[in-house]
């Protein structure tokens, strides 16, 4: 009993930190390649012992510090209560996501089978759409409760652009979740294993490539993040929704973004690239198309498949910053027009051809 | 859910439904509601029913509050000031609460209550769900989709008119 209370701990510690280090990565990203791509040096001021290296110091260790040191201003006439509790309903939520996202197949050690998901979920993906709409209220009462029409502005475009994207984005899942027959991410994930004319994984940009797209452009929308970033647009907005949070709480609102992008490219992943799947890797190990065949014990399939997810999450971590550097901001109107009439219809298209197309497969009318 | 757990959760649901009605600043009120639903969706898990827990945290905190939220925001509205209610008017308010609550319990105290059967494995699981709503229940869900588009459009023409 203690063993299994240590056990599902440490499966939500490993996530945890698979997370958070994807998260810290993604900062370092965020300063480094917007350095390359507008030909600047970057980040390379910081240093310990003479060690800065390539800006890592800077965006590890002293950024935050500087974050955590600075005073906390609240501005008058802001609501005490609101004014705290904001940054952590912007935090809380979004690592809460990570739950049922899973990080490897299954652990045989010592004559267990530990499932590697932190927590196995009959609803699974709904629990992300849960948690992905209260995110909101983090930008919401941010926006209300620093009493800035600025950050106002902020919060009432965020609400608006939020709920509007999980439209698209809960219906692009329809289309996932009809093709993979069930709602479990770790389930998902497993069917991605299987191999199509003996060869191809059947990862799930083959049979969804179209709820790829949807979800992917929603999920940065629903990060606000460039080209959807309105609710915080410097150019008009100072820094939208948060424009009067410094320090820790500043860092807060910095980290529940981070984390966000994460939290799509973890669900990317699962759904569209495999998971934890490695080509050909089963739970005895490497099976080759061409018939060659390598055992490996569990602990090490276990660990190539925690690596293989780590890899594709800091991909797609690091796709969404070179879009985020790449394209200019959407105009509110185009924001919405893309919201309402491309992804909605699109999506809605993509669940009935999906619902055809298994209807077709499993050859019942 | 043990009971001692139960009494938390529905003692802190019931305080922030009190929150909802008694605060003046709406932006509270709403958040009281969000509160409440949340803490519903909490006694939902106890009762094994994972489905509707979760559901009831994607529609009503995660969707229709925030509407709310967004137009109290738009509307920029204010702490309500106190009405003035007349004193036999509040009296007779405060009789009629205190009657209905006297009638709930009453009501409760003269129902048996029935030993605790332990529910079969998939019970509140999203199959079993679904499997009733589209055989068994498919007339009412089906009747209640069309109310809802009735409702959508009848607010669309509403919009449309005073525009």
């Amino acid at each position: 009993m203690a063993l299994d209370v240590a056990i599902a701990c440490l499966k939500a510690v490993v996530m945890l930190l698979i997370a958070l280090q994807v998260m810290a990565m993604g900062v370092y990203f965020e300063r480094k390649v917007s350095a390359i791509i507008q030909d600047r040096i970057g980040a390379n001021r910081a240093a310990i012992l003479g060690f800065a290296g390539q800006g890592i110091v800077n965006t590890l260790v002293a950024d935050p510090l500087k974050f955590l040191l600075k005073e906390d201003v609240r501005p008058a006439g802001a609501d005490r209560f609101l004014h705290t509790l904001a940054p952590l309903a912007a935090v809380i939520p979004a690592l809460g996501a990570f739950a049922v996202i899973p990080f490897g197949d299954v652990l045989e050690i010592g004559g267990r089978t530990i499932n590697l998901q932190a927590a196995s979920l009959d609803v699974g993906i709904l629990y992300i759409l849960a948690m992905a709409s209260l995110g909101v209220y983090g930008v919401v009462l941010a926006g209300w409760a620093s009493n800035n029409r600025w950050s106002l502005l902020g919060g009432i475009r965020g609400s608006a652009q939020m709920i509007s994207y999980e439209i698209a984005m809960g219906l692009a899942l329809i289309g996932v979740v009809v093709t993979y027959d069930t709602l479990d991410l770790q389930e998902m994930a497993r069917r991605q294993g299987e191999l199509i004319w003996g060869w191809l994984p059947a990862w799930g940009i083959l049979s969804q490539p179209l709820a790829f797209l949807i979800l992917f452009a929603a999920g940065i929308a629903e990060s606000k993040r460039i080209p959807f970033d309105l609710p915080e647009s410097e150019s008009e907005l100072v820094s939208g929704f948060f424009t009067e949070y410094s320090g820790a709480k500043h860092l807060m609102f910095m980290m529940s973004d981070f984390v966000e992008v994460v939290l799509v490219a973890a669900l990317v992943t699962t759904l569209f690239f495999g998971g934890w799947q490695v080509p050909y890797l089963g739970r005895e190990g490497f099976h080759f198309p061409w018939g060659t065949a390598i055992a490996l014990p569990s602990l090490v399939v276990a660990i190539l498949q925690i690596l293989s997810f780590s890899v594709k999450l800091v991909f797609f971590t690091w796709l969404q910053i070179v879009i985020r550097w790449t394209l200019p901001r959407f105009r509110y109107d185009q924001l919405m027009r893309l919201g309402w009439k491309g992804l909605l219809p699109l999506s809605l298209l993509n669940v009935v051809v999906s619902a055809a197309l298994v209807l077709l497969r499993e050859g019942r009318t | 859910m043990s009971i001692p757990l139960f009494l938390i959760f529905a003692a802190l649901t019931v305080a922030s439904a009190l929150v909802v009605i008694i605060h003046r600043n709406p932006i509270y009120c709403a958040l009281g509601l969000v509160s409440t639903l949340f803490l519903l969706a909490l006694l939902f898990l106890g009762l094994e029913a994972h489905m509707v827990a979760v559901l009831q945290i994607i529609v009503y905190a995660g969707a229709i509050v925030v509407l709310f939220l967004f137009v109290i925001m738009l509307l920029n509205l204010q702490v309500e000031e106190r009405a003035m209610v007349p004193r036999p008017l509040i009296a007779v308010a405060a009789a009629g609460g205190i009657l209905l609550g006297a009638l709930v319990l009453v009501g409760i105290a003269q129902t048996p209550l029935a030993a605790p059967v332990p529910v079969h494995a998939d019970y509140g699981g999203t199959e079993p769900l679904a499997e009733r709503l589209f055989t068994t229940y498919l007339l009412p869900f089906e009747l209640t989709s069309l109310l809802l588009l009735v409702a959508i459009v009848g607010a669309v023409v509403v919009g449309k008119r005073r525009a």
